[in-house]
């Protein structure tokens, strides 16, 4: 079978105090249900590992987590190859509740942004407080950067991983390259 | 050094460093930290540009962001920013600035023929162009405003692309402080100490404000200069606090919201701060009003704290004999640091009758002449301040007495001082009259901005809250400091004030008029606004013609209007509006000031958003493939589609014929990724899709489509496309391209809003799936290699759904059709999908399978009378106009748009309906949009239809075109008329909107 290719092909980016990398084909499941229903928190938990985060949180290591997306819903990060078939997993565990797991993989570009200006990168397109007391590792948003939505963590390692719809994964690569391309740090950051 | 370059001092310069840069082509020297304004002086130049309207001789007026004469382009071709302040442009080597306004040479300028006329007629007074240009109507178009654009305006725009960066940032703040002077100073430590996250904005190179200019102000036992560069330090050095320089405060919005614009020293040539704070501290100090005396805009007529601060910060002399005209004691200072400099001050005129404080004393013990109860009754000289005439001032403020001649290349003039409360107005913050100094100052009991929680966010201290004295200002912007952090629950411990001293300030006498004498004359003209060139007659005789608000009057005459916004004039406008009307001024009121505080450039609001960036275009999968293949692309909502894909040589209508022709005869292939994919789950998916779509979709089987049509609440078509039920049983929506987000954003509207209790949940799954459409005769032999799935007609029928694998990759198959042709969709994983594209591509190229572009896909589903959102409908059309009551269920008890169909207008017969249309001219196509009407030859024709869509047929060989028209499918057979153009009239048969295989056999194979 043919390897799966996104949206800027493995592209990479080094600026002076910045790194910016697609992180290739990275599965994700979008899980929607109800928070409150203790059988779907545990079949969620019971497939993924993690309990349903609170809001704006991340559970897991590197990639491969449990993120709030909203108050009904959660995104599942996991190898390319597994999702499809953990989307399935959640399905068959959810039984008859109401609830939702899907494969959205293919439907979005996944990119890692690390270095001492990778905060100040990211704040000069989106709306979110990136202070290191206001947004720490864990934390998730889900946000603008420039003119398109987009959704980034912070993950343990000290690295950011943005995620946004396939079709505009080059637009948000340039976007960020671009804007990391001076490595002028604003004051503050 | 030269002449007007004092031997030492200059706080903000480096005279180690040496730069040159040129004006107007000619070299200039200058040294690191000099503005434009501050070097040209310093080379002796007065002369800085031409007015606006009259073309006058304009210099250097004040010394910061006020400045409305010294407008200047800065930088060569594509970098030339115009309209930059000289006084605010940081020189730097090689740099370039130009004089605007004037042709053919600053010195030389043929526009002030408009002054020559002026002082005969009364040409360009106020309401000028309202009254000259009226009639004829046609002519303000076709030759007024063209001539008026040449001659009038500021600096030209730019040429070509602005190769310079700009880049917006985010940042948060508890506290954000606005300017950083004494008072922002303060007001921050303040906000900090108590622990607060603080950002602190200064729109000059360093913090300090007038505390670098005045000698005479001492803080906390140090001059007022160094106590400033030690409160900035101590700022700079907390962790909390970010201090930014060269950052105006340019805009405040809503809750807390606020602009900020800075020049930053490396990276970006420009960055706007897009800064949420808790609360704000507007700390912006105050700027000095100008005297309306007769030729008052003379070159060398300057604000007296502007001569200071180029003594102070720039060690720059702007002449060398001076006069102070003024009516307070502040302006004193002048006198004294002019004299401190070795500069000879011939006199100071003060209006008032008597003056006595602490600074005229110092004055008069400098032995400097004070001339109280008296005024200048006029400015003269050329191009160049050469004297003033000084009078006596009568009780009744007329001049009285013989006038005396003073000869002086500056004449330093304060009014006073107004509070800046711009950036307070931005947001709603209310004003309130000062009688005692004859000033607006906020007044937050009538109105403070608020955040989200209702509570007052922004607070003004200092010089902006109207308290000039160095010692209540610091007092004051301390407490806004403090009480900004502890609203936010910082415990902020009340700093004591250090000490402050100064001399005391006696009262000034307000003077918004000096009259002129004689006989008034034109020509000795009396400038409020410098920048519009708007003088107090014009204000007055805005008020003779009855503009008696301000509003009106500010529209009027412009008065207020110019890039400035009225900085200098604001207030001395207003006051001669109320004296010209005997009313109070708190009466007059004040015009609103709105962001932004200065003006920003265009590239500063644009940010990244820029070149390859100005616009985010959708991708799919198969984008590169396209543009490398000849794709003539197409915008289509925020996609980019190959409209098609011509061949080296080709015509656009040759290439679209050619891929026509492959889906008739052999097999074509098309991009459909950017179709629209809802995916709809859960326990009432099926009766909440029978509730949105016009036709029943709960009955639909598990493995099959069915084509559906969505309308909104007026019972027009809005959305259509095929649901597929997949077989796990999930509802699988296609949309239009263009709709895929608002029929998405439809649903989740009408599940969150109106039918909560329905169990269901819908997941954009649009960019999870490549979908290729493989059409024509040829689709299933070239499809069926490369997959185990049996594509036969009996396993796998038309409107059929099929699960498995093709080339290796896992597909879903749909059997439907838009072409009319065999045709399969193939939805895969996107990030698969361009593989899969290679693999039909390569499957097919035996049997003659082309790529098609959209207009192909246009021309095909036309020839099955297939309609289009878009085309066929308009907002304005329902499915019955359309032909497709078949897809309008009659059994469901409701869906949207059900019951507004049933309005009699709705299924009124004499609607237009979907016809086709065979031109009787069959190699000419009627035009898109045409109308068609009962009869043309009638005077005014009665429009009975019109053309919706219009191709060339290549498998017809024919022009062909659909439409609504009046009973349309009454009218079969009928030729009705189209008017085009230059009396041509073309006709056409109404015929049945399904041209070609009417029977399906073609897809039924």
């Amino acid at each position: 079978m043919s390897d799966p290719v996104t949206a800027t092909g493995g592209a990479r980016f080094a600026g002076s105090d910045c790194a910016i990398s697609d992180l290739g084909a990275l599965g994700m499941v979008a899980i929607r249900g109800e928070a409150g229903d203790p059988a779907f928190a545990a079949a969620v938990q019971a497939e993924t590992g993690f309990a349903l985060p609170p809001v704006r949180r991340f559970e897991g290591e590197a990639e491969a987590g449990l993120c709030w997306m909203s108050p009904d819903e959660w995104l599942l990060t996991c190898p390319y190859a597994e999702a499809e078939a953990r989307a399935g997993r959640l399905r068959a565990a959810f039984g008859g509740l109401h609830a939702l797991a899907v494969n959205v993989s293919d439907a979005r570009a996944a990119f890692r942004i690390e270095g001492e200006g990778a905060r100040a990168l990211l704040a000069r397109g989106a709306p979110v407080d990136l202070a290191p007391a206001a947004f720490g590792e864990g934390d998730v948003r889900r946000t603008r950067l420039g003119q398109v939505a987009a959704a980034f963590w912070l993950g343990r390692d000290g690295a950011f991983r943005l995620v946004c719809f396939r079709s505009v994964g080059a637009y948000v690569f340039d976007w960020l390259k671009a804007s990391a391309a001076s490595g002028a740090r604003p004051a503050g950051f | 050094m030269t002449a007007h370059r004092l031997p030492s001092g200059g706080l903000l310069i480096d005279r180690a460093r040496p730069v040159e840069f040129r004006f107007n082509g000619k070299p200039v020297k200058g040294f690191a930290g000099d503005t434009l304004a501050a070097a040209l002086l310093a080379s002796g130049r007065t002369l800085m540009g031409r007015s606006f309207k009259y073309h006058r001789p304009r210099g250097v007026v004040a010394a910061g962001v006020e400045e409305p004469n010294a407008l200047m382009c800065v930088g060569e071709g594509p970098r030339a920013t115009p309209n930059q302040r000289a006084t605010m442009v940081e020189i730097a080597p090689g740099m370039s600035a130009r004089s605007q306004n004037h042709w053919p040479s600053l010195e030389w300028d043929v526009g002030a023929v408009n002054a020559a006329i002026a002082s005969v007629a009364p040409v360009f007074s106020a309401g000028f162009y309202y009254k000259t240009f009226l009639f004829p109507r046609i002519a303000w178009k076709h030759l007024y405003e063209p001539v008026i654009r040449q001659s009038a305006g500021l600096g030209p725009a730019p040429e070509g692309v602005d190769p310079d960066e700009y880049e917006h940032l985010h940042a948060f703040a508890d506290v954000l402080v606005i300017g950083a002077g004494m008072a922002g100073l303060a007001a921050a430590r303040a906000a900090a100490e108590a622990g607060a996250r603080v950002i602190v904005a200064e729109q000059g190179p360093r913090a300090g404000g007038r505390l670098l200019s005045e000698s005479d102000i001492e803080i906390g036992g140090m001059p007022g200069a160094d106590w400033a560069a030690g409160e900035a330090a101590a700022l700079a050095a907390m962790p909390n606090v970010t201090l930014l320089t060269r950052c105006q405060g340019a805009g405040l919005y809503d809750h807390g919201y606020a602009l900020l614009d800075e020049e930053p020293k490396e990276g970006p040539s420009r960055r706007l701060w897009r800064v949420r704070a808790k609360r704000i501290v507007i700390a912006t100090g105050a700027i000095e009003r100008p005297l309306a005396f007769a030729n008052n805009d003379l070159p060398g007529v300057m604000l007296a704290g502007a001569v200071r601060d180029y003594l102070a910060l720039w060690a720059v002399a702007p002449g060398r004999e001076i006069v102070v005209f003024a009516n307070n004691d502040d302006a004193y200072r002048t006198a004294l640091a002019a004299h401190l400099a070795g500069l000879t001050v011939k006199a100071v005129i003060d209006c008032r009758a008597e003056a006595a404080g602490a600074l005229p004393e110092a004055a008069r013990a400098a032995g400097i002449a004070v001339r109280t109860g008296m005024i200048v009754a006029k400015a003269k000289g050329g191009k160049a301040l050469k004297s003033v005439l000084v009078a006596k001032r009568a009780a009744d403020g007329r001049v009285a007495g013989a006038l005396e001649e003073i000869g002086c290349d500056v004449l330093a003039m304060s009014g006073g001082w107004s509070p800046a409360v711009h950036l307070f107005s931005h947001c709603g913050g209310k004003l309130r009259w000062d009688e005692a100094q004859a000033m607006f100052r906020p007044a937050p009991e009538r109105g403070a901005p608020t955040g989200a929680d209702g509570e007052v966010n922004t607070f003004v201290a200092g010089a902006a809250n109207g308290l000039l004295s160095t010692a209540e200002g610091l007092a004051d912007a301390l407490a806004a400091g403090a009480r900004a952090a502890s609203d936010l629950g910082f415990s902020a411990v009340a700093a004591e004030a250090p000490s402050a001293t100064e001399p005391g300030m006696t009262p000034l006498q307000p003077l918004w008029f000096t009259p002129s004498v004689g006989k008034y004359a034109h020509g000795t003209k009396h400038f409020l606004d410098f920048q519009n060139d708007v003088t107090a007659a014009d204000v007055e005789l805005a008020a003779r013609e009855g503009y008696e608000s301000i509003e009106h009057a500010k529209r009027y005459t412009t008065l207020g209007m110019a890039t400035d916004q009225g900085k200098l004039s604001n207030i001395n406008g207003l006051a001669t509006l109320a004296n010209a009307l005997a009313a109070p001024i708190p009466e007059v009121g004040t015009t609103t000031f709105r962001p932004p505080w200065t003006p920003l450039s265009l590239g500063s609001i644009a940010g990244r958003d820029a070149g390859t960036l100005f616009k985010p275009v959708r991708r799919t999968p198969m984008h590169d493939w396209h543009e490398a293949n000849g794709a003539d692309w197409e915008p289509v909502g925020e996609w980019r589609r190959p409209f098609t894909y011509r061949r080296a040589g080709e015509s656009r209508e040759a290439s679209v014929a050619r891929e026509v022709r492959a889906v008739r005869e052999a097999a074509g292939m098309l991009d459909a990724s950017t179709l629209g994919k809802l995916l709809v789950t859960g326990p009432d998916a099926g009766r909440f899709l029978d509730l949105l779509y016009t036709n029943m979709m709960s009955t639909l089987k598990p493995g099959a489509c069915r084509y559906g049509l969505m309308c909104n609440e007026n019972g027009f078509l809005f959305d259509d496309g095929v649901v597929a039920r997949l077989p796990n049983g999930d509802f699988l929506c296609h949309t239009t391209t263009g709709g895929a987000e608002r029929v998405h954003g439809w649903m989740e509207e009408w599940l969150q809003t109106e039918w909560p209790e329905l169990k269901v949940h819908v997941a954009n799954l649009t960019e999870q799936f490549t979908q290729i459409a493989v059409a024509g005769p040829k689709a299933r032999e070239i499809l069926q290699p490369l997959t185990g799935m049996d594509l036969s007609a009996s396993a796998l029928p038309f409107m059929g759904i099929a699960e498995g694998e093709m080339a290796g990759i896992p597909v879903r198959l749909f059997r439907i059709s838009f072409s009319g042709e065999l045709s399969y969709e193939i939805a895969a994983p996107a990030h698969r999908g361009r593989a899969l594209w290679d693999a039909i591509r390569e499957a097919g190229a035996g049997q003659g399978i082309q790529p098609y572009g959209t207009e192909a896909l246009h021309v095909l589903r036309a020839e099955k009378g297939f309609i289009m959102i878009g085309d066929e409908t308009d907002g304005t059309v329902t499915p019955q106009d359309l032909g497709l009551s078949w897809a309008v269920s009659k059994k469901k008890a409701d869906f949207i748009g059900k019951r507004a169909q049933e309005r009699p207008f709705l299924s009124h017969p004499e609607r237009e309906r979907l016809v086709g249309l065979e031109t009787l001219e069959p190699g000419k196509r009627l035009p898109d949009g045409a109308y068609a009407v009962a009869d043309p030859a009638a005077k005014t024709p009665e429009v009975i239809g019109r053309v919706t869509s219009s191709y060339l047929s290549p498998t017809l060989g024919r022009a062909i075109a659909l439409g609504l028209v009046k009973r349309g499918p009454e009218r079969m057979g009928e030729v009705i008329s189209f008017p085009l153009e230059k009396g041509e009239v073309m006709q056409a048969r109404i015929v049945d909107p399904v041209f070609y295989d009417k029977e399906g056999a073609r897809q039924n194979v």
